[in-house]
């Protein structure tokens, strides 16, 4: 089954224009990464896809569900308030830079929304928040608030977060960018145990082994247009467009 | 012979006004000011422009003109009866007063909160956007308690400013605590009665120090 559907999608920041017809696909339970100079839209398409910004035109479907479409009289529609509400509860997004509420307490941090958006029981909340922090490594952490955390237990708090509502699909805007090399194995860990798990995800990030032995594919990136893709480990080992293999060789 | 008495029992009972004109004022101007800091801040460029246009009005000009202004504007703009305007037994120069004070801290306020409001992150709106959380629930769950941390030195600063500030009532002849003082300080023929005005002012401005730092040290549990 397809999670995420984007067909020709196009995004301008005014005159820039920065995704120039995105097309791409995402099954259940893959992990697919993007890769890519920066500049190259890579954050702009986790956007387009996760509501942040409007798209210009252009087909996305999420879960079967149909978030935004341009019609054959070229005018581009949203979906209305009620499903995009719907729509949003079928996925998750970790931000590069975490995110994390502040005055909030790492608990706080990842039931809010399960209380107050999905009307779950506290106990359940408590219950959900409680595994989800073993997993995370961060079963002590759950009074602590985000101030003294590392960057990398912050992190993973945002992807405890992420996963509360329980989403079909998570997104990664380089979730490792933010931290020291010391810190980012913590987090990488935590997403390739994801990926055992069969979580279907999409992961912008410039760790391009963990790419290779994480992605099932590779999506390489470059002035708004996807360049190349494939296979994880054929894309990293025998890249076929020279800009890809430009860019791989600074790596 | 100054006469303690005479003093402080005159002293009391403008110091029942100030503290009206303090309460009230506080309890109307703060919501108000993050009303006004939302408009100001709308995206509407009309309503945005004539927020700018009061606030800068209300910046701009003395306090004292402004409770003038609001107490006959009924009168010369609308013909209307002062004494009409009484509410119970509270006489309208008292209620222009508040109405005065409040609309002139609102826009104090105001900028104060708007400040507040601009400092919070937009990574912090997507992220409660993407939990699925409502613009309500947005603003008072997630951003109004960061903004009240961020604004509270400066508003610490207003409502000091504001406890001196009601002096000013006394052009609209209600006796507060100064104009006691003075009434008293002129007919004893002593400097005593505004030694000890000055001493309450100081105090009531040494208890929302303590009671603000408080707050203050209370959110202090992250940063
Ligand atoms: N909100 C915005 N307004 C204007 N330009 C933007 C905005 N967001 C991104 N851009 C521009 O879009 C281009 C792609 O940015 P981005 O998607 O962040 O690339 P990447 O994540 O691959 O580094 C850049 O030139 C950037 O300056
Ligand atoms: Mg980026």
């Amino acid at each position: 089954m397809k999670l995420l559907e984007m067909k020709n999608v196009k995004k301008s920041f005014e005159e820039l224009e920065v995704l120039k017809g995105i097309s791409l696909e995402v099954n259940q339970g893959e992990v697919v990464a993007i890769i890519g100079p920066s500049g190259g839209g890579k954050s702009t398409l986790l956007r387009c896809a996760t509501t942040l910004v409007p798209i210009n035109s252009g087909l996305i479907k999420i879960g079967g569900d149909t978030l935004v479409e341009t019609d054959d009289n070229g005018v581009t529609h949203y979906a209305d308030k009620k499903s995009l509400a719907h729509i949003r509860s079928k996925f998750g997004l970790v931000f590069q830079n975490f995110n994390l509420f502040p005055h909030f307490s790492v608990r706080r941090n990842i039931t809010e929304a399960l209380i107050h958006v999905h009307k779950k029981s506290r106990e359940e909340a408590n219950r959900i928040c409680d595994e989800l922090l073993v997993k995370m490594g961060l079963e002590d952490k759950g009074d602590s608030y985000p101030c003294n955390l590392s960057g990398g237990q912050q992190q993973r708090v945002s992807i405890a977060r992420a996963l509360a509502a329980n989403p079909e699909i998570l997104f990664f805007d380089e979730p490792t960018s933010a931290l020291d090399p010391e810190l980012t194995k913590g987090v990488l860990r935590v997403i390739r145990g994801l990926a055992d798990e069969k979580m279907t995800m999409v992961i912008v990030t410039h760790e391009m082994s963990f790419a290779r032995d994480v992605a099932d594919r590779i999506i390489f990136m470059d002035g708004g247009l996807i360049v190349e893709e494939g296979p994880a480990a054929e894309l990293i080992n025998n890249p076929k467009n020279e800009r890809t293999k430009s860019f791989l060789a600074g790596y | 012979m100054h006469n303690i008495s005479s003093t402080l029992s005159q002293l009391g009972a403008g110091l029942k006004f100030t503290l009206i004109i303090f309460i009230f004022t506080l309890l109307f101007s703060i919501p108000l000011g993050l009303l006004v800091a939302k408009g100001r801040m709308s995206k509407n460029k009309i309503i945005s422009g004539i927020i700018r246009i009061y606030i800068s009005v209300m910046r701009g000009t003395p306090l004292m003109l402004q409770l003038m202004v609001v107490y006959f504007a009924p009168n010369f703009i609308f013909g209307i009866q002062l004494r009409d305007l009484t509410i119970g037994d509270v006489d309208y120069r008292l209620t222009a007063t508040i109405i005065g004070f409040s609309i002139n801290y609102a826009a104090y306020f105001a900028e104060i909160f708007r400040g507040g409001i601009q400092s919070i992150p937009q990574g912090q709106y997507h992220a409660a956007q993407l939990l699925g959380f409502s613009g309500a629930q947005t603003f008072f769950r997630i951003v109004l308690p960061q903004v009240v941390k961020n604004v509270l030195p400066a508003v610490t600063n207003e409502i000091i400013t504001l406890v001196k500030d009601t002096s000013l009532a006394q052009v609209l002849a209600i006796t507060e605590m100064f104009t006691a003082a003075k009434g008293q300080a002129a007919s004893q023929v002593s400097i005593m009665p505004l030694v000890m005005a000055g001493v309450f002012y100081y105090i009531m401005n040494g208890i929302i120090e303590i009671v603000m730092n408080r707050a203050e040290k209370k959110l202090s549990y992250y940063n």
